[in-house]
């Protein structure tokens, strides 16, 4: 049965922005390296899903140095956490309404 | 989107979520090897202190007793750490997993901060002659060490902590048989540990 994802977060629809999220939500910060390792991507794609969900302002991020390495970390914003936390109950309605 | 494809998406979340905060490559085997190290040296130990032919003791005895329990102590300490190490490796080697990111860098930083803390601790007390409280407090810091190393890596490290704080506050209590409670905590408690962990996570 096919059913309408109209309440869904466009920011999420793609898989790996929403491994993304959950990974920010339950950790202080995260590193791009393990970020990328985690998650199993190309530096290019991460980069490039890391970007959009700058842009929707749903992460922050927090560029240092580690000796001379870059090393950038990605935050969940207050925002971000919101939205990620609708999208879950939107997740959980549809099964119910599937299942009721 | 199907109601099975729903329910995969959000066990992949759950699943996700918990890699990013979790350590899952420590060995259980390496909790067993630990345990019997632990077994070995105390009853070395219970030799030196108990089973001596009384002619032995002379002057300066007490000064050798002392540095060959330490030494005990030290090899005990070393061989756990390197076969942990070793066998931590070679499981993440397995599984594909690498051993020096985010997860296991909290794991190390939270769980140094109280055994490095209870090292110190002991180490004093021995020079001050304090014997006693070597054991309690050994077993204390490190089942806070433990527990607080838990929260980034399998939680049943949690209760391996919570028994060896229990058993080191019981070992307060009766100070003659520090020994004992040592080597319960250290060796019998490790051993049953690394077997729950090496059946349910290893295999």
């Amino acid at each position: 049965m096919k059913v309408t994802l109209t309440n869904f977060d466009k920011a999420f629809e793609n898989r790996i922005r929403l491994q993304i999220m959950s990974v920010l939500v339950a950790n202080e910060s995260y590193d791009f390296n393990s970020l990328k390792e985690l998650l199993d991507v190309t530096d290019g794609n991460l980069a490039s899903h890391l970007k959009a969900l700058e842009k929707e302002e749903y992460i922050t991020v927090n560029k240092s140095f580690l000796g001379r390495k870059p090393n950038t970390r990605y935050i969940a914003s207050a925002l971000g956490v919101q939205a990620f936390k609708k999208h879950l109950q939107e997740l959980e309605n549809l099964i119910r309404q599937q299942r009721g | 989107m199907e109601d099975k494809d729903l329910i995969a998406e959000i066990s992949s979340i759950r699943n996700i979520m918990d890699r990013s905060t979790k350590f899952i490559s420590l060995s259980g085997l390496s909790g067993v090897m630990a345990g019997i190290y632990a077994l070995v040296g105390a009853w070395l130990a219970y030799k030196l202190l108990y089973v001596t032919d009384d002619s032995f003791i002379v002057r300066g005895y007490y000064r050798l007793l002392e540095e060959r329990l330490i030494l005990i102590a030290m090899a005990v300490l070393f061989l756990s750490v390197l076969t942990g190490v070793l066998l931590t490796l070679r499981k993440a080697g397995k599984k594909g997993q690498s051993v020096w990111n985010q997860t296991s860098q909290s794991l190390l930083l939270n769980g140094a901060l109280p055994l490095v803390t209870g090292g110190v601790f002991c180490g004093i007390m021995l020079l001050r002659g304090h014997y006693e409280v070597i054991a309690p407090c050994t077993l204390i810091f490190y089942g806070l060490a433990l527990v607080a190393a838990s929260k980034y890596t399998f939680g049943d490290v949690k209760w391996l902590g919570m028994f060896d704080i229990g058993l080191g506050l019981l070992a307060a209590v009766f100070p003659g048989y520090g020994l004992f409670f040592w080597a319960f905590g250290f060796g019998v408690l490790h051993i049953l540990y690394g077997t729950i962990m090496h059946f349910k996570y290893d295999r």
